[in-house]
């Protein structure tokens, strides 16, 4: 089965919610965005953002986290069902992507991703892309990020 | 200390060389993105990536990390708003050397925050065959030199 017959374009489907705690936050940073406001509480209160907040990048990973969680599961749903899962495949990048507010430490962040459009890619016959929209809304019900994303699809 | 005046449109900075091992594309991917050809050569083989293969999300972050290095940790950096686009467009493969730059396209004051200016970079990341691997384009908030608003 295709995607777009799993999830119909407009269909906003959650996939999962993530606990950013003070310590995820710092030991993400401390590897790949070590910059004062991701990794010293104290330091932050002097920046822009005014506290200790994950890296744009934890918090794009923590999209991806609950997307995989979510897929595993519903692959495995269908499979019980006696359905063929869509055969998703890698992504050539994104764009648009806005990290409208900071993700303190103790936020915890619902996402979900929404199909927007699909495609047959030209150059790849049997292969399609599709278009998506991902977001993360925090416990207060505000838009932390959002992007446009995409996926390959094997036919 | 880099600022707000020193990022003129056409300066570029070096990103700092990174090499990639098995082991950390392995371990981002078993804590983010668990797909088999980010956890294991076998499955990379099998792919369409041709390897072990760092999640695309992996190489966002450690092109982060590499700015952070190359430039970034010098600088006045307040954070950024976001990413205009970014194209993963080879795979990063365990054992591949990454290096490149980041090239300033535009920069303005903004109105909203007295002395911090949104400096735009376009940011080029490549293998050691010179291939471009990722590419993409964003604004990183930057303070003034003297913390003054700038009157133009």
């Amino acid at each position: 089965m295709r995607l777009f017959e799993l999830s119909p374009p407009g269909r906003k489907v959650i996939t999962g919610t993530l606990v950013f705690t003070a310590e995820d936050i710092v030991r993400y940073a401390k590897k790949y965005d070590p910059q004062p406001f991701h990794v010293d509480a104290e330091a932050a209160k002097n920046y822009v953002f005014g506290g200790l907040c994950a890296s744009g990048w934890h918090t794009c990973a923590g999209w991806m986290k609950t997307y995989i969680a979510y897929w595993q599961k519903e692959v495995a749903r269908l499979e019980s069902e006696g359905l063929v899962a869509p055969k998703l495949g890698p992504s050539a990048g994104f764009k648009k992507l806005q990290w409208l507010k900071p993700v303190y430490a103790g936020d915890s962040v619902t996402y979900s991703v929404e199909l927007v459009e699909t495609r047959p890619l030209m150059s790849r016959p049997g292969t399609f892309i599709n278009m998506t929209v991902c977001d993360g809304v925090n416990q207060n019900g505000d838009t932390v990020m959002r992007y446009e994303g995409t996926v390959l699809e094997f036919a | 200390m880099l600022h707000f005046e020193d990022f003129t449109p056409g300066s570029s900075y070096s990103l700092a060389e990174k090499h990639v091992t098995a082991e950390e594309i392995v371990e981002f991917a078993s804590e983010f993105d668990p797909q088999p050809m980010h956890l294991s050569e076998e499955a990379g083989k099998a792919s369409i990536l041709g390897g072990l293969s760092a999640s695309g999300w992996h190489t966002a972050s450690m092109f982060m990390r590499m700015m952070y290095d190359g430039w970034l940790s010098n600088s006045s950096s307040e954070g950024s708003p976001g990413i205009e686009f970014m194209e993963w467009k080879k795979p990063v493969l365990a054992g591949d050397t990454l290096s490149g730059r980041s090239t300033v396209i535009e920069s303005r004051p903004l109105r909203s925050r007295p002395g911090i200016g949104m400096v735009k970079f376009l940011h080029e990341v490549e293998n050691q065959r010179g291939e471009i691997v990722m590419r993409g384009k964003n604004p990183i908030m930057m303070r003034f030199r003297d913390g003054q608003e700038n009157a133009a």
